[in-house]
């Protein structure tokens, strides 16, 4: 690494690894059982015919047949075809909320008072595992001002159709739930805020920003109506510019007889200095896998923590953990519930390491956080600003929480190089860029989030690979729509993801699309 | 070997740097040039081809004489093959519609064009929508929507479209308004009909968001809310439009598509009316209006569906007007509102403010509408 461009020269292993169900060998097997000895047998049986006769398979599961090294090397092969958190100067991936996340805390939930535990034991016999989801829940009931949390929810999308679950369950105590079909939700939220919603039933209606990026108060009077059941929303939105209005957002909706969530998977900018309770919400809920550095996992599993104020608790789902002052318990006496969104309590790993980052920062430690977020994120926009051909549409001269989505629009206009060119490009260095920018307002679109955990010295790096690929742009733009040219496959073919007849997203769902 | 087709209207968007509001005729013309108005359009063509040239060897390229379009394609180091005959400095929007035919005839893949609203218009006229094409603005009109934003961006979609990277089309408007009218104060913009242009998706999505739907999906979700929500016993004016349309094709009933047409309890009353016919069956019937914005511009009212007159719009009612769009035609608004200039001052301001729009089934969004 060249300390003065502070670009590496770096190389991305390609093994071009089949997938794991192609390396299958009939008969193979990783471990080979000794036969059960006849003494035994006599004692326990065959170890099957006990078992009731519609939990016995007809058929073996069609799983890939390996030996143990070829497993081994199969999954280290992949391992070193990814840019993960621990690899890369991972703040190219804005919304997600990408820092670190202690190893200690790995060791905690790997040691067997965790990894033992069934979920169908006794309470009597997990009061500590219980003692722990009770404690955060008191923590996470301190930071957004509500009263209470299930950790239910395996994730922040989860989270969110449970938020409407408990609004149409509300508006059904009242009678009013079918008239009241619609959720309002601003563009630049989250793009589950929307969808979730219509997943369970109702219209949407999606907010578009005004000039400064902002969903305009006159445009969420058009869309409140008596039809309104609420409104779920992100702020600070996607863009990074949190809506100084939000209280009169809120306001409204209630006017309208509508009740409020707030999505706060991300709420890494605000810990200790807003709160969902002063805006006036009525449910919200964290992404512990975001903000509260519990692993992102590849798409779970993880935990969306849902709270609510006292008037709703009584729809949450079932069942919440309690303190009696003797004893944690599972209570299932939740009148209105809307039953379970998800099996037992929630990712009991996830929900321990989110308590131990808490307890290890403390409230103080925790404002911190988002002060030091806020601040790289700053220092970040200013840098990203003096770039050639990058901007940061809207809200000019102010500035953002934790991310900002920037455009490569003015490069584009010169060179022909596209936002998805240069995320191309920048793997070559070892950084990734993601390409998802829903609804794509911003032309050429691309997000940063540096959060807490990133060194100056490392946001520098990243501007260094930015303006490296920008010079690029501009001398040799072939060089960038050509990229990558170190990584580990060339050029991604998104057409088949539009095609309902080809994609897949199981094995056996590949080979009856593609008959093979 | 891929054809690409070039037609340079060479005095297109000359009188738009000395305040004159087009060029059709030669008399405007000679006025134009009177005033010292220069070509632009040819050179706003090179700066197209400058993007496709790194294609030069891999396809043909054929094009009218001169300044229609050879020069520019020299300029950029292609080897043009040139066909018809032009009188330099006398191009006429006949020659425009001559050298569609011929190109036509040559079966090019792709008809890059530069010109305005007029070109378009006579490309429209002359091959109807035979050929996928594109246009490279150089016009002082710029209604039609067969534009990219700017001729590099025209160049970047050509290539895309050329190599095979970029398959899909759609259909879009070419509108014009009348320029004589228009020097007089008065706009009167005419729907003419719908040129295919390469539809090129803004952006590979990634898994969070989705697979995105194209442009046709994304129209018969619209059309499925909408007439899942239809009220018995209400006229419904369906405006113009590939949006609208939708509507009729999953009713399974005749349409114009750049007229306007009349429903009741899902059959066909009457199609292609005028604003007269529309009053005389709304008058003190319930009535719906379904619109979708006409054009590049983003225009409600007042571009391309001037029967729906002020007259219409308030005997319908301001509360019963539904419009619909698909979200990538309001994205590709660049954030600039939906406009409305229905010929009624007061009217227009009524519908100042925002609108909520249809954009897919249980999908709406509230949009900034201005006059």
């Amino acid at each position: 690494m060249n300390k003065r461009t502070k670009v590496r020269n770096f190389h991305q292993a390609k093994w071009d690894e089949p997938v794991i169900f192609e390396l299958s060998n009939k008969g193979e097997r990783g471990i080979l059982f000794p036969e059960i000895e006849r003494e035994i047998e006599e004692i326990v049986g065959d170890g099957i015919s006990k078992l009731p006769e519609n939990m016995i398979r007809k058929q073996p599961p069609n799983l890939p047949e390996l030996s143990q090294m070829q497993v081994l090397k199969h999954y280290l092969r992949l391992s070193q075809q990814t840019l993960g958190a621990d690899l890369n100067v991972d703040i190219g991936q804005g919304t997600c909320t990408m820092k670190y996340s202690p190893k200690i805390n790995e060791e905690f939930a790997k040691s067997p008072k965790v990894t033992e535990l069934h979920p169908s034991q006794d309470e009597k016999t997990v009061q500590g595992i219980l003692e722990i989801i009770y404690k955060l829940d008191l923590f996470l009931r301190e930071i957004s001002g509500l009263d209470k949390f299930t950790f239910q929810p395996g994730g922040g999308s989860q989270a969110i159709f449970a938020m409407a679950s408990i609004i149409h369950a509300f508006h059904e105590s009242n009678g009013d739930s079918e008239k009241r079909d619609e959720i309002i939700s601003t563009m630049f939220s989250h793009p589950s805020d929307a969808a979730a919603p219509t997943v369970k039933g109702y219209k949407v209606i999606n907010i578009y920003p005004n000039k400064d990026g902002l969903p305009d108060v006159e445009a969420l009077k058009k869309a409140v109506s008596n039809r309104t059941a609420g409104l779920l929303i992100t702020n600070p939105e996607d863009t990074g510019i949190f809506n100084p209005k939000i209280k009169e957002f809120t306001q409204i909706v209630h006017d309208a007889g509508g009740i409020c969530g707030y999505d706060q998977a991300n709420a890494n900018g605000i810990l200790g200095i807003t709160r969902a309770k002063e805006a006036d919400f009525d449910l919200c809920f964290f992404n512990l896998h975001k903000t509260f550095s519990s692993p992102h996992g590849c798409g779970g599993p993880a935990t969306g923590a849902l709270g609510v104020t006292k008037e709703l608790i009584k729809f949450l789902p079932v069942p919440l953990v309690e303190y009696d002052n003797e004893k944690f318990y599972f209570n299932y006496d939740v009148p209105k519930s809307i039953g379970k969104v998800r099996a037992f309590y929630g990712v009991v790993p996830a929900i321990l390491k989110a308590y131990s980052w808490i307890m290890s920062l403390g409230s103080k430690g925790l404002k911190e956080v988002s002060q030091i977020a806020v601040l790289n994120n700053n220092y970040l926009l200013k840098k990203v600003l003096e770039i050639r051909g990058a901007s940061a549409p809207y809200a000019r001269g102010r500035h953002r929480i934790e991310q900002v989505r920037y455009s490569w629009n003015k490069l584009y206009e010169e060179t022909g190089v596209t936002t998805e060119d240069i995320t191309c490009r920048m793997v070559d260095f070892g950084f990734h860029m993601w390409s998802s920018h829903h609804p794509f307002i911003v032309p050429q679109p691309f997000t940063l989030e540096p959060t807490e955990s990133y060194s100056k010295a490392e946001l520098d790096e990243y501007i260094a690979g930015l303006k490296k690929v920008v010079e690029e742009a501009y001398d040799n733009p072939g060089i960038v729509k050509n990229a990558p040219h170190r990584s580990v496959i060339h050029k991604l073919k998104t057409d088949i993801l539009d095609d309902p007849d080809k994609w897949a997203i199981t094995w056996r769902a590949y080979l009856k699309k593609n008959k093979k | 070997m891929r054809r690409i087709g070039i037609i340079v209207n060479p005095i297109a968007g000359m009188g738009g740097k000395v305040g004159l509001k087009g060029t059709d005729g030669s008399a405007i013309l000679a006025k134009a040039k009177e005033m010292g108005a220069e070509q632009e359009s040819s050179k706003r063509a090179v700066k197209t081809l400058e993007r496709i040239v790194s294609l030069k060897d891999e396809i043909e390229l054929i094009t009218y004489p001169t300044e229609m379009g050879e020069n520019a394609a020299r300029q950029c180091g292609f080897v043009p093959k040139v066909i018809g005959t032009i009188i330099e400095g006398k191009t006429t929007g006949d020659d425009t519609q001559q050298a569609s035919r011929d190109l036509c005839k040559h079966k090019i893949d792709l008809l890059l064009f530069a010109g305005g609203d007029g070109t378009a218009r006579d490309i429209y006229t002359a091959i109807g929508d035979e050929l996928v094409v594109l246009g490279t603005p150089t016009g002082v009109k710029m209604h039609s929507a067969v534009f990219a934003s700017n001729p590099m961006r025209a160049g970047d979609l050509a290539l895309l479209y050329l190599q095979g990277k970029v398959k899909a089309v759609k259909e879009v408007e070419v509108m014009d308004i009348d320029e004589e009218a228009f020097r007089a104060g008065a706009v009167s913009a005419k729907l003419y009909g719908y040129l295919k242009i390469p539809f090129e998706r803004r952006h590979v999505r990634g898994m969070k968001a989705g697979s995105s739907t194209n442009e046709k999906y994304a129209q018969e979700a619209i059309a499925q809310e909408i007439i899942e929500n239809m009220e018995e016993d209400c006229f419904y004016i369906i405006g113009p439009g590939t949006t609208t349309r939708s509507i009729m094709k999953k009713l399974k009933l005749d349409y114009t598509l750049l007229g306007v047409d009349l429903i009741y309890n899902k059959k066909l009353i009457e199609k292609d009316l005028n604003e007269k016919k529309l009053i005389k069956h709304i008058m003190e019937n319930k009535a719906k209006l379904i619109i979708t914005p006409i054009g590049g511009q983003g225009f409600l009212f007042g571009r391309g569906n001037q029967q729906l007159s002020p007259d219409v719009i308030k005997g319908v009612g301001i509360d019963n007007i539904i419009v619909i769009a698909t979200s990538q035609k309001i994205n590709s608004l660049n954030g600039q509102p939906f406009l409305v200039d229905s010929g009624d001052r007061e009217l227009d301001y009524s519908l100042v403010g925002h609108v909520i729009v249809t954009t897919g089934y249980r999908e709406n969004v509230v949009y900034r509408v201005d006059s």
